[in-house]
């Protein structure tokens, strides 16, 4: 019988994760890494990976793990007890995101089944840069900062899952968001996450939060749903501002209009009106007209301002208005926040505060829920 | 030491027979029956009965059935029953929201009496008197419990019930010329998922409201969801969760003011027979599952019957006919002047209904209320024990004791450990112990829900706890053996998938056979 070895990519972003017990927020940048260095940081990187890739041990001999020298990989990965295939070269000690980046794009090039990454936020937004939707990929968590979607909720679990992919027990994919935060901003204690793109994962009833109440097939049909109850009551003298994210993708995509992920389309009358809109362009489209703004929760955290969005400026939403604010969201994604309310931080005390109470999402055809909004 | 501690799981090892599917046993020309030709003296005076059937209505092939003999039948289905973990097998305390509870056998040897087995629905009035009666003493019986004025049963389950109280709901707004305006029905999301599948079908909006932090319905969010276009509520009480929701009243209060209906869902009802009745909660409509709280089989274990009862005001929309006495003789009531019409054929589940009838007989007044008391009591035991094991939770309404069952979570379990609710569903199946896996809606983590019922023993609790405790500290100790459980089931591991894949189903032998083989038949 001839065995189909599966490859198996690995990436660690060694410095991941220094920051936080020293009390940084992140180690984006070479002068915080230094910093971190000198408060006495020890990489957390290279023992949670091991956590991880010791899950892949029963199938050592199925699978080929290919890998980067020394601790982007190479080291946990003898340490576990794989004979990794090694490509690349790094400057040991000294590796930067620039080293992530190559090592995705050589395994990208190796066309592997599976890329195992291990960092924060920074790292998965670097491993996007290059993969886009080209690979199944799977964050381990290691880094200060994780708000994207793509990491396993810890190593362990993302060993589990990894394995379960590669035994094709699961053999879904879907697309999870990368988010990443203006670093500069968080250490002064300001939150601003943006929204990076979409990478594909690997799904498992087992290991999502909502098992079994959801799967990229229901949330597909949830989507369709919610896009032909929006569609069916789009009144014709408005102007519709359609927000990022995958939910209101759907509402474009059957008015099969073009449309940007992650950016802000504007539609009027069924018809694309303009697409990725920053502040400035759009308040000029809509000065003096009646609009309506569409928009979903981003990342997992529950806000429907202020992450991911921040085109939507509070001027914008001064005059769109509250009740002109259709707030929409599959019912997996708000049982996802555990009974935790949405959140809004658009920037201004006032606006956070028109929006707060109680605001009804819809759900699918014909169903809303009602759901409380704070700051 | 506890007596729970002393309590060990079953050695428990499911029998495996690799059974294929009926239609892929037997021979050709091979018979179950053999029919005896037809006696030339009967022939000749009521013909060959096939010829009377007109041509276009003979089929040209013969149906393609399995063609097998009755020992082989039995012996099939009998292997299928040992691969199950049936309610009358396991201790099923583990499939929460369903009221698995004891169906007295002697209820079966009722319904499947001749005297039962051989009426037909199209037989005089003169002749099913005695049936009449027991469908009408039901309902006496079910207006005593719930406070309502008049039940019909005729709907075959508890969704059905659902959709004949959103029917009536419709039919009230019509009668008072409100139902173009009124098109929005509110339920909580925490409710049995028909509250709101079922009027979703008639066409309505629905509206659901999330719980609070103590895991109630939220009143100001309900407060922000009624208007002139409410038409109804349908809510669960207590949820899934165990919680009852003090604030009932206010919340059918809230609706009345606005003009709407209240129907209630009380499918958990087995915690509140003979303590809190609909009537006093301010509900217009409720309906009971006969197959559930009263003792008949339910699911694949046996027909359903969703009783609906209504308050006066509302006998003029039930479905026909009504079951009436009229001092002397039982008949049934067309005359009803708003009927919705039939919500299925003939007059309701018969073999449910005796069974339901049976068991409230068999209890009376105080024994419901005792079912009730036993219930919640085994329900608040379990509940203490449970949070004894080691990664347990019960969210919501902390220190408050529940109804009839609890929604618990192995978050934590799960954090510490890797090992989720699923695994542990797949473990305790080594054990001999079912576990349901449904949790709608899944706003709680690793989510597992038990309602022990009265029919539970003390012994049969504790044995539950002890496999319960024994698989959690497997999984802090030796999580291999739970994560690759079962290892002692008639499957390894269910690959699951597909359930959500209408393009991966196959619901019948043709259509796999059409789908995945290619075969047409």
């Amino acid at each position: 019988m001839i065995i189909i070895m599966k490859k198996v990519g690995l990436i660690i972003n060694p410095i991941a994760g220094m920051g936080g017990r020293v009390g940084l927020k992140g180690t984006d940048g070479g002068e915080i890494l230094e910093q971190a260095r000198l408060l006495g940081a020890i990489p957390e990187s290279q023992n949670r990976t091991l956590i991880s890739i010791q899950k892949l041990l029963p199938i050592k001999e199925k699978i080929e793990l290919i890998t980067y020298p020394e601790e982007m990989g190479e080291n946990i990965a003898k340490k576990c007890g794989f004979q990794p295939t090694i490509i690349g070269s790094i400057s040991k000690g000294k590796t930067t995101r620039k080293d992530t980046q190559k090592a995705a794009k050589d395994l990208l090039d190796l066309k592997i089944d599976l890329l195992l990454f291990a960092g924060g936020d920074g790292t998965a937004r670097d491993i996007y840069d290059v993969i886009k939707d080209d690979l199944v990929t799977l964050g381990i968590p290691t880094g200060v900062k994780i708000q994207s979607a793509v990491f396993a909720r810890n190593p362990a679990r993302a060993g589990d899952l990894a394995l379960s992919f590669l035994q094709k027990r699961t053999i879904r994919v879907r697309e999870a968001e990368v988010m990443d935060i203006d670093e500069d901003s968080f250490r002064k204690g300001i939150v601003r996450a943006k929204l990076y793109g979409y990478l594909t994962i690997p799904y498992e009833r087992a290991h999502v939060q909502s098992s079994k109440a959801g799967s990229p097939e229901t949330e597909n049909f949830a989507h369709q749903a919610i896009a032909e109850e929006i569609i069916e009551n789009m009144e014709t003298n408005y102007f519709y501002i359609v927000g990022p994210g995958t939910t209101t993708r759907a509402i474009m995509d059957k008015l099969q209009l073009a449309n940007t992920l992650l950016g802000i389309d504007l539609i009027y009358d069924k018809k694309l009106i303009a697409n990725d809109l920053n502040e400035s362009k759009l308040t000029h489209y809509i000065q003096g007209k009646k609009a309506k703004l569409i928009i979903t929760p981003i990342g997992g955290q529950g806000y429907i301002l202020g992450r991911g969005n921040q085109q939507l400026s509070p001027d914008i939403i001064k005059k769109i208005g509250k009740d002109n604010i259709i707030v929409i969201a599959t019912r997996n994604k708000i049982n996802s926040l555990n009974g935790q309310p949405l959140l809004v931080d658009s920037g201004d005390r006032e606006v956070d505060e028109l929006l707060c109470g109680y605001i009804g999402i819809i759900t699918g055809y014909r169903e809303k829920s009602i759901y409380k909004v704070t700051l | 030491m506890s007596p729970v501690k002393n309590m060990k799981v079953r050695n428990f090892h499911q029998a495996k027979w690799d059974e294929p599917i009926i239609f892929e046993l037997g021979n050709k020309g091979e018979r179950g029956i053999l029919l005896p030709e037809i006696e030339k003296e009967i022939e000749a005076v009521v013909g060959d009965g096939v010829s009377k059937i007109p041509k276009h209505m003979n089929r040209e092939q013969a149906p393609f059935l399995p063609e097998i003999s009755q020992m082989q039948v039995l012996k099939h289905y009998l292997r299928l029953s040992q691969e199950t973990l049936g309610a009358d097998l396991n201790v099923d305390i583990g499939q929460g929201t369903c009221t698995m509870k004891y169906s007295p056998k002697i209820n079966e040897i009722f319904a499947t009496s001749p005297k039962i087995t051989e009426l037909h629905p199209s037989q005089p009035i003169s002749t099913v008197q005695g049936i009449l009666e027991i469908f009408y003493k039901t309902d006496l019986f079910l207006r005593e419990i719930s406070g309502l004025d008049q039940f019909t049963l005729q709907p075959a389950s508890g969704s059905q019930a659902i959709l004949t109280m959103s029917s009536i709901i419709k039919a009230f707004h019509d009668y008072n010329g409100e139902n173009t305006q009124r098109d929005e029905i509110i339920t909580t999301i925490f409710s049995h998922p028909s509250d709101a599948a079922a009027p979703a079908v008639q066409g309505y909006k629905i509206i659901d409201i999330y719980p609070n932090q103590e895991g109630l319905p939220d009143i100001e969010a309900l407060k922000e969801a009624i208007s002139d276009r409410t038409a109804g509520l349908l809510i669960t009480n207590p949820e899934d969760t165990g919680i009852y929701n003090p604030h009932i009243k206010e919340f059918t209060d809230m609706i009345h003011e606005v003009g709407g209906l209240c129907g209630y869902d009380q499918a958990n009802a087995n915690g509140i027979l003979g303590i809190a009745r609909a009537k006093e909660a301010g509900f217009d409509m409720c309906f009971f599952n006969l197959h559930k709280t009263f003792s008949s089989p339910h699911g694949c274990g046996g027909p359903s019957a969703g009783a609906l009862g209504v308050k006066k005001e509302l006998i003029k929309f039930l479905p026909v006919p009504l079951v009436c006495y009229n001092g002397s003789e039982y008949y049934f009531d067309y005359k009803v002047s708003h009927t919705i019409g039939k919500v299925r054929s003939y007059y309701g589940v018969v073999p449910a209904v005796i069974k339901a009838y049976s068991w409230i007989m068999s209890l009376g007044k105080e024994g419901l209320e005792e079912v009730s008391r036993i219930a919640v009591l085994n329900n608040n035991y379990l509940l203490k024990k449970v949070l004894e094991i080691k990664g347990t939770s019960a969210p919501y309404a902390k220190g408050h004791h529940r109804i009839e069952q609890v929604r618990y979570s192995w978050n934590k379990l799960t954090e510490e450990t890797g090992i989720t609710t699923e695994d542990i569903t797949n473990r305790m199946v080594d054990f001999g112990f079912h576990m349901w896996s449904s949790h709608h809606p899944f706003i709680v983590p690793q989510p597992f829900t038990l309602e022990p019922t009265e029919s539970y023993s003390k012994a049969e609790i504790d044995e539950y706890i002890a496999g319960l405790t024994k698989v959690a500290e497997e999984a802090y100790s030796n999580p291999e053996i739970v994560k690759n459980a079962p290892h002692r089931s008639v499957v390894h591991k269910l690959i699951t998938d597909s359930l959500d894949d209408p393009d991966k189903w196959a619901i019948t032998w043709r259509s796999y056979l059409k789908k995945w083989k290619n075969d047409r038949i």
